[in-house]
């Protein structure tokens, strides 16, 4: 396990997606693309403006089975946050 | 295994071919299999020297959904084809060519999009369908 975080709740962010501009189902093809090409232990956060990765990539990480670390709404956009479980 | 979604496009315009699109992007982002059956304008659409082009939009887009459209594809919108590449690199998607719509308008397997798996016919399609449901588009 990796030990360099100090909480398992906040793991450092390993990639970052901007997914911005993108279009339904565009930032969830994105977040998988990139945890295919990730190691099981890796965050990654993607940044998306449309109105419905919110509400989809959330229930996709629970039925891919990986953990959703957080959900923010940032200035103009949402950052959710994911860690590879498998 | 899950029962694959099965969908049967027929209508040639951009605008229903992306709502195509996205259902078949978001079952394969489900893992579920997809398999898409092209027939007439549909079929026309996935020509190699056509796929890129516009292919106008449903009666009932109007001109306020043409504005609306061209809005959203200007904003930086992925095209259907580019929609659906995505969806086949996930796996599990698969596209035919109806054989009676290729002699129809007279169409070699060459004359298609790389999209495009294969040709076949109703009985193969079915086949492939399972019980899964067959949406018509």
């Amino acid at each position: 396990m990796v030990e360099t975080s100090a909480t398992t709740a906040s793991p450092a962010i390993t990639r970052t997606i901007d997914a911005r501009g993108s279009f339904c189902p565009g930032p969830l093809m994105e977040l998988i693309r990139a945890i295919r090409e990730s190691q099981v232990g890796d965050v990654i956060a993607v940044w998306s403006s449309d109105r419905g990765s919110k509400v989809d990539i959330p229930k996709w990480v629970e039925k891919a089975g990986h953990r959703l670390v957080s959900l923010e709404n940032r200035d103009g956009y949402d950052e959710i946050v994911v860690e590879k479980l498998r | 295994m899950e029962e694959p979604l099965n969908l049967v496009l027929f209508s040639g315009t951009d605008d229903k071919l992306n709502a195509a699109a996205v259902l078949t992007a978001g079952a394969a982002a489900l893992g579920r299999p997809v398999n898409v059956f092209l027939q007439y304008w549909a079929l026309e659409a996935f020509r190699s020297d056509r796929i890129a082009a516009d292919h106008g939009l449903a009666p009932e887009a109007g001109v306020a959904g043409r504005e609306a459209v061209d809005a959203l594809r200007a904003a930086g919108q992925a095209s259907w084809a580019e929609t659906l590449r995505q969806a086949k690199e996930l796996g599990g998607v698969d596209i035919e060519a109806c054989s009676l719509s290729m002699d129809l308008l007279q169409l070699e397997p060459g004359d298609l999009d790389p999209l495009v798996d294969g040709v076949e016919g109703v009985t193969a399609f079915y086949l492939a369908a399972g019980g899964g449901p067959v949406v018509f588009i």
